[in-house]
């Protein structure tokens, strides 16, 4: 009896702390969240008045202009990033796979852009940006081209943004597709090639079908990280030229703190969780039902 | 025979010249940044190829008076320290709760549903509730606040990389010891984390990492006196004159622990970051 009453104690207390994070910091606030969405915030004496304003802050929403440039500017820079860095990490996983243990000292080398921190890529690109003194100018300048603004032209500056996030992100679809691609089944690609297959077609109808899976996972988690995309554009451009790199969340951080418009920014907040809930649900059973 | 041999040959040179663009073009920005830490702001500023090196970038931004970079780096390594310490405790715990002390499906899938909605959700949607929550505690610009938020922001990715770390081990072994009279804790301490020490380090070297790497909501959450490395950064960008040369010193000290992580634990790190993924 003791026995069982002290297993009962141990299996209580080993889940009480992670239940005091889930409930105090994830729920509650997010909670708060949605209930501040309904609110404007006035101070008043040094306190906080919230005052109930229904849906006005939703409704505001809809003519907001920065915010349809950050759904925009970000759904653009997913798209396009996402695919671009898919497909390298696909070629460069084949790659590393074939080559094997020749290619051991890329493989330590492509992780050190995912270890490093996104505001450091940021200071990083924002110096080799620069239309001054910047690298990639010199680079243009020795074969007679440029300089070109990066960073201050609205028609380049998205693309200069996702250029940045194609460099810092491209290694981590590398590593999951390598881990994929080391455990496809040596035997099948064998006997295809013994049916007298060439590579392509080795590849095209054997390999690929096989990797597909582990392709569409690898899209989607770099689809998730990419739509949080903050810090970078925090540090290369601020969102400008204009609206031209505004992401999603550097919208709800302008809003929230620099503008101290709690209210709106939560609703902004909420519909955005909204949004990525919903496109991963349709993308999740749409595979789901695929497979089957 | 030999024609196919040369042209298989020929691919793997391909392949070859291939990875060593990719790393030459993934090096190429650190060595850039390494090289413009030691060069006057003279010397970047004319883009100078040759250029004799010197220190001052890094004397100014570790002891210069108005630099504040010396103690962003204590701050940092608090909050990483403490909130990867307590991510790494709550998720070790709450992963073997979970996964051997039969508790009912819906509390296991509660879990499990928070982790998932929790690497959805943008961390500045969650900056701003938990402004709002640590402003009505008193905890406004706290290094605790800080602390707090980094541990529930890696406790769910602790959770769910400990508990695939977990169901590797056999059951057999803790219903042995249990059986031996070892209580509890000493059973976990004595014969799981023994055992589990590689996963551990894994998420570990993870947790702290992504804690020295976060930055907006540490913008959020901090002021000038707890700021942490990523927010001094930033405000290097900031300032009407940007002093170039010491943001770029000031990268390369805040890319340490990565470079660290790299060196020593490398193999940790993969098994981190895929088990993360494909599991």
């Amino acid at each position: 009896m003791a026995q069982s009453n002290n297993r009962r104690a141990a299996r209580f207390f080993s889940l009480f702390p992670a239940m005091l994070f889930l409930i105090l910091l994830s729920a509650l606030p997010l909670f708060n969240l949605l209930a501040l969405s309904f609110a404007e915030v006035t101070w008043a004496e040094g306190a906080a008045h919230w005052n109930w304003v229904g849906f006005d802050n939703y409704k505001a929403l809809a003519s907001d202009a920065l915010f349809k440039a950050g759904i925009l500017n970000t759904t653009v820079l997913v798209i396009t990033a996402t695919s671009v860095q898919v497909f390298l990490g696909l070629v460069l996983a084949l790659a590393c796979s074939r080559l094997g243990g020749r290619s051991r000292a890329y493989r330590t080398l492509f992780l050190l852009p995912i270890l490093i921190p996104g505001i450091i890529i940021g200071a990083i690109w924002r110096l080799m940006y620069n239309y001054q003194f910047g690298v990639v100018n010199q680079i243009l300048h020795l074969v007679g081209l440029g300089p070109v603004d990066w960073l201050g032209s609205s028609s380049l500056a998205l693309m200069s943004v996702i250029i940045v996030d194609i460099w810092h992100w491209t290694p981590f679809s590398f590593l999951l597709l390598l881990a994929a691609v080391e455990a496809l089944p040596k035997d099948v690609s064998e006997a295809a090639q013994i049916d007298g297959a060439s590579k392509w077609q080795e590849f095209r109808r054997v390999s690929l079908p096989l990797l597909w899976p582990a392709i569409f996972t690898t899209f989607v988690f770099r689809a998730i990280i990419a739509f949080k995309v903050f810090d970078e554009v925090y540090l290369l451009t601020g969102g400008g030229p204009g609206t031209a790199t505004e992401v999603i969340s550097f919208t709800i951080y302008q809003r929230f703190f620099v503008q101290d418009n709690p209210g709106y920014g939560s609703a902004m907040s909420v519909t955005v969780i909204f949004i990525i809930a919903t496109v991963i649900g349709v993308a999740m059973t749409r595979q789901r039902s695929r497979s089957q | 025979m030999s024609s196919r041999t040369k042209q298989v040959l020929s691919i793997d040179r391909v392949l070859l010249g291939f990875l060593f663009l990719a790393a030459v073009l993934t090096i190429g920005p650190f060595l850039w940044i390494a090289l413009a830490s030691f060069k006057t702001q003279i010397a970047l500023l004319m883009g100078s190829v040759k250029f004799s090196p010197v220190a001052m970038n890094y004397d100014e931004v570790l002891f210069g008076n108005t630099s504040l970079f010396a103690r962003n780096f204590v701050n940092s390594i608090i909050v990483a320290s403490i909130s990867t310490m307590a991510a790494m405790t709550t998720g070790f715990l709450a992963g073997y709760s979970l996964l051997r002390l039969r508790w009912p499906a819906w509390v296991v899938n509660l879990f499990l549903l928070w982790a998932v909605v929790f690497n959805l959700v943008p961390p500045v949607t969650l900056a701003g509730a938990w402004y709002e929550l640590f402003r009505a505690v008193g905890l406004s610009n706290d290094t605790v606040a800080l602390i707090l938020a980094h541990t529930t922001l890696n406790l769910p990715m602790s959770l769910w990389l400990l508990s695939s770390f977990l169901r590797e081990i056999p059951r057999e072994l803790e219903e042995a010891a249990f059986i031996d009279g070892a209580g509890f804790v000493k059973t976990l301490w004595r014969v799981v984390v023994p055992i589990m020490m590689p996963g551990l380090v894994s998420t570990g070297i993870l947790v702290f990492i992504f804690s020295w790497n976060e930055f907006p909501v540490a913008l959020a959450l901090t002021n000038n006196t707890s700021a942490t490395v990523p927010v001094g950064i930033a405000k290097f960008a900031q300032e009407n004159e940007i002093k170039y040369t010491q943001m770029a010193a000031a990268s390369v000290l805040s890319a340490i622990p990565a470079l660290l992580a790299l060196l020593f634990g490398q193999r940790f790190i993969v098994k981190g970051l895929t088990a993360g993924a494909v599991k």
